[in-house]
């Protein structure tokens, strides 16, 4: 399809945006090989993915957007990428993202900031922004992200890509590098719906290196429908608030007006615990963060930052410099709510909020609607810098995602216009392991919706 | 000082599951490989690896738990527990928290003092080991071996039911034999695969609540769990009745100087910070699982013990020591199926097959049918007692039959009364004095003359043949 040398100088031209952490010289010497030994008869045979930087390969170093794991090579790689491979695709190297997952601007990496592709004065969200940015440059047809609350959803929309976070279990997460794992899911950015459907479809199925992931076969690829005939779609009120943007709205009722052109069938939903969903999120998955980084002391990996022997003192160093101010931050919240005394308070009523909120769903599809559409974010890309001192109006850009990552829900965007040349994205949340139904109407409206267009 | 006081005690064992692979990977368990060889990403903790239950180590925790009598859940929770260490690569162990996979189950033994004493298993779960750190081979420097990480292990909490630390050594033993019985673990102590710790408080007699524990670590060998206890309870009743009080503390004991120390409160990790294991859905037994790791449960020492009772009229101090182990008491019951007397199979197997086994390598080397023919020969009185233990010994060393080797040996008692009258005769004429002083009424001498007549036949007189000739003559001259 494309050869190794065309590929690396796609991306070695994207290189302004600071989206690829590969250095070119290794990009272009592990693609001539990968491209050698690529299986012909793969689906994906020739197809190049870049693949954020907290999924193992090992062509690529995985540093996670950290100087803790600057220069770690992984002795092992990813189920997700072994599949990819197998399937004949090129691991295009490794993208820049906020350091372990942790944000939603890609500010947050030890390696620099990732520039919007179309403004690069703004952030192309995160915290996969440097997936996001290759594919919307061109540079890329796909790529993997990872998500916890949105980090591929939320970059997706602001990048003006296609962003498919499947259900919790459709994907392993062997070789994932943990954030929080009840939330976290390998997806995929697509140039088109069916580009990331096609490499979801290739990475999913059983593994029996993760329990967590379900033992099914490989997501079937749905063919595109003539009309949305026979689909409900649900409208949860809490994501269409009194104060939501102007230009999402119309954006959004653009959408909405396409699909029910197409045949679906439109009606309101309530979810009602969604308010409860931002700090519910903020409490799991810091708690969980707190857990899953604490392997990263440099005693068996990654760089010690001085010659003390002492063990607190190598593990004051290594952690206190070795990681960046938000993970520290969200260390420190989640060793808070896991304490004793604060277990119950914070942990175990965020754990029955988030059964609440996974209820509100299954009452939504109980009563016959088939899948939800919802503004994807609340605002376009804001500015480089624009929320770093305020983490609070940081998280809350996570606002209409994260609730499909507490659910375990699919559920993915795809650009639906723009305000003032920067795009928006419509979301779709599906039913659990119905992420053929989900990309079915995702196809459909991506034939009839204006993207580009201002709304 | 111990009478007006009373010692209160509960044990954690920690035990190593018999499998092959660790835990949650394939990784080999094999004790004693070059430090860090047994490994994988998983065990290593690397980034974004995932652990996978083992269902042989599942299978045989859920042995144990029958065979306590503990209750077994239908669905039991991994948790994570918390700490930093540098032998713990994850910076957490998975265990089992507030949904332990079993509770509530007992074990009787025979205490020292109080008899046989029934103590609690309050719960029996699941966890992983962790590596270990080897403080002495470099200077200056610590090294980790994680060899041992991710190796299998239950851990089994007793209630605070002891009250001796010879009733907690006697718990403890009772445990090991009921758990290797069963096979699922060598239960090592040396080697590590049985660990101990113990919760151990004083109260004055009479008292019914309990006072402030400590608990007492690194007890690494059988032989300090009594002395270790011992120790620590004297210094808290030491330290009560010099007007102080005992701090709830973790004693480190200190088989060099018999003595227990504080553990420093640095190393000590008082918040660990225990959630759910979100790698790992809750464990869901179905009852079709229990119902098979209780078919693969052999006969449990108590009811073998009790079954020896009744169906071999042993008493119950001799069934108990054979059925010990449970290559003894097969080896015992075989050996009676093949015709030996229950009673005089129990000496022998108590005595000079046990005594035999130690001394090479717990190999029970004479057959069964053989051990049962030499107590036929000595039962019949073809064998004296003596005899017999030399046959048995050369059956052990060359194997053979019994009674072959007695006559190559030149060993068939001799129960012919004029081949016995000729040594009486010999024995008396060389002993005249002898002779005077039983006529004149020191008839205990009897004994030193039936001996007399043993050496003189060189241990093949029928003993009770000699006993006979020798009052006859001594009465009839
Ligand atoms: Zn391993």
């Amino acid at each position: 399809m494309s050869d190794a040398k065309a590929v690396a100088d796609r991306l070695v031209k994207a290189k302004r945006l600071n989206a690829l952490l590969t250095p070119p010289k290794d990009l272009r010497k592990s693609l001539a090989i990968q491209e050698a030994a690529a299986r012909p008869t793969g689906v994906l045979y020739g197809m190049p993915v870049a693949v954020k930087d907290n999924i193992c390969t090992l062509e690529f170093t995985t540093t996670c957007g950290s100087r803790i794991l600057e220069g770690y090579r992984s002795p092992y790689e990813a189920t997700a990428v072994a599949k990819l491979k197998t399937a004949g695709a090129l691991i295009a190297g490794k993208t820049n993202c906020d350091e372990f997952a942790m944000g939603s601007s890609t500010e947050h990496s030890a390696y620099g900031r990732v520039l919007h592709p179309l403004d690069k004065a703004r952030v192309p969200g995160g915290s996969s922004g440097g997936s996001a940015a290759l594919v919307a440059a061109g540079a890329v047809p796909a790529a993997l992200g990872s998500e916890t609350g949105g980090s591929v959803r939320q970059p997706a929309a602001f990048c003006g890509v296609v962003g498919i976070k499947p259900t919790y279990g459709r994907v392993s997460r062997y070789g994932l590098v943990a954030f929080g794992s009840s939330l976290d899911q390998i997806g995929v950015f697509g140039r088109s719906v069916h580009d990331a459907a096609r490499v979801l479809s290739v990475i999913s199925g059983r593994d029996p290196r993760d329990s967590t992931c379900e033992d099914r076969d490989p997501l079937r690829l749905p063919t595109v429908p003539e009309s949305l005939q026979g689909f409900v779609i649900g409208l949860p009120k809490e994501y269409f608030p009194p104060e939501l943007d102007p230009a999402v709205r119309r954006a959004c009722d653009r959408a909405v007006r396409l699909m029910k052109e197409l045949g679906a069938a439109v009606r309101e939903v309530s979810l009602p615990h969604t308010p409860y969903a931002v700090p519910t999120y903020y409490v799991i998955a810091p708690a969980e963060a707190s857990s899953n980084l604490a392997r990263y002391d440099c005693v068996r990996y990654g760089p010690r930052f001085d010659g003390r022997v002492d063990l607190r003192g190598l593990y004051r160093s290594t952690r206190g410099q070795g990681f960046g101010p938000e993970v520290r931050r969200r260390i420190l919240v989640g060793t808070y709510v896991l304490s004793a005394g604060y277990y119950d308070a914070y942990y175990k009523r965020a754990q029955q909020m988030r059964a609440l909120i996974a209820q509100d769903f299954r009452n939504a599809f109980d009563r016959g609607v088939d899948l939800l559409f919802t503004p994807t974010v609340p605002s376009p890309a804001f500015k480089a810098g624009e929320k770093l001192s305020d983490p609070i109006a940081m998280y809350m850009s996570d606002i209409f995602t994260v609730t499909a990552n507490l659910a375990g829900l699919p559920a993915m965007s795809l650009p639906i216009g723009r305000i003032k040349g920067l795009p928006l994205g419509g979301q779709l949340v599906g039913q659990a392991f119905l992420e053929d139904e989900m990309i079915e109407a995702a196809y459909a409206l991506e034939r009839v919706v204006p993207a580009t267009d201002e709304a | 000082m111990s009478s007006s006081w009373e010692t209160i005690i509960g044990l954690e064992t920690h035990v190593q599951l018999r499998t092959k692979s660790k835990m949650f990977c394939g990784c080999a368990t094999a004790f004693g490989a070059p430090p860090n060889t047994q490994v994988c990403p998983v065990c290593l903790g690397l980034p974004g690896a995932l652990p996978m239950p083992n269902g042989a180590a599942i299978g045989l925790a859920v042995r144990a738990a029958l065979a306590l009598g503990c209750t077994v859940h239908p669905k039991s929770v991994f948790a994570r527990k918390n700490y930093f260490y540098p032998d713990l690569p994850k910076g957490y162990q998975i265990s089992q928290f507030d949904q332990p996979l079993a509770t509530n189950g007992t074990l009787s033994f025979l205490a020292p003092e109080r008899g046989i004493v029934t103590a609690g298993v309050v719960r029996l779960h699941l966890e992983e080991d962790a590596g270990k750190s080897i403080h002495d081979r470099f200077p200056k420097a610590t090294a980790v071996d994680l060899n041992r990480s991710g190796v299998p292990l239950i851990e089994i909490v007793g209630g605070p039911d002891l009250r001796s630390p010879a009733e907690a050594r006697a718990y403890l033993q009772t445990l090991k034999q009921l758990l290797e019985y069963i096979g699922i673990s060598d239960c090592d102590m040396e080697k590590g695969s049985l660990r101990v710790d113990a919760n151990v408080s004083v109260r004055r007699a009479g008292e019914t609540a309990l006072n402030t524990r400590t608990e007492v670590k690194n007890i690494n060998s059988f032989a300090f769990v009594e002395k270790a206890l011992t120790v620590e309870r004297d210094r808290q009743i030491a330290l009560i009745e010099s007007g102080g009080a005992v701090t709830q503390q973790t004693m480190l004991y200190d088989s060099k100087e018999n003595a227990v120390r504080p553990q420093r409160s640095k190393e000590e990790s008082h918040d660990y910070r225990y959630f759910p294991e979100p790698d790992l859905p809750p464990l869901v037994l179905t009852p079709e699982f229990v119902a098979e790791q209780q078919s693969a449960l052999p006969e449990l020492p108590a009811a073998k013990r009790d079954r020896f009772v009744a169906t071999y009229a042993l008493s119950r101090e001799h069934a108990t020591v054979v059925t010990s182990n449970r290559a003894v008491a097969d080896y015992y019951e075989n050996v009676v199926r093949a015709g030996a007397e229950p009673q005089a199979a129990a000496n022998w197997v108590m005595t000079e097959a046990l005594a035999d086994a130690k001394d090479h390598q717990e190999q029970l080397r004479v057959a069964p049918g053989a051990l049962a023919q030499i107590v036929a020969l000595v039962k019949g009185g073809t064998l004296s007692h003596q005899a017999a233990k030399k046959v048995f010994g050369e059956v052990a060393a060359k194997g053979g039959e019994p009674r072959t080797i007695a006559e190559a040996l030149g060993l068939i008692q001799v129960a012919d009364s004029n081949v016995v009258a000729g040594w009486v005769t010999d024995v008396l004429g060389a002993h005249a004095s002898e002779v005077g002083r039983y006529k004149s009424g020191e008839t205990k001498l009897m004994a030193f003359f039936v001996g007399q007549v043993m050496r003189a036949s060189k241990g093949k007189a029928d003993p009770k043949l000699a006993q006979r000739v020798l009052e006859e003559k001594l009465t009839a001259s």
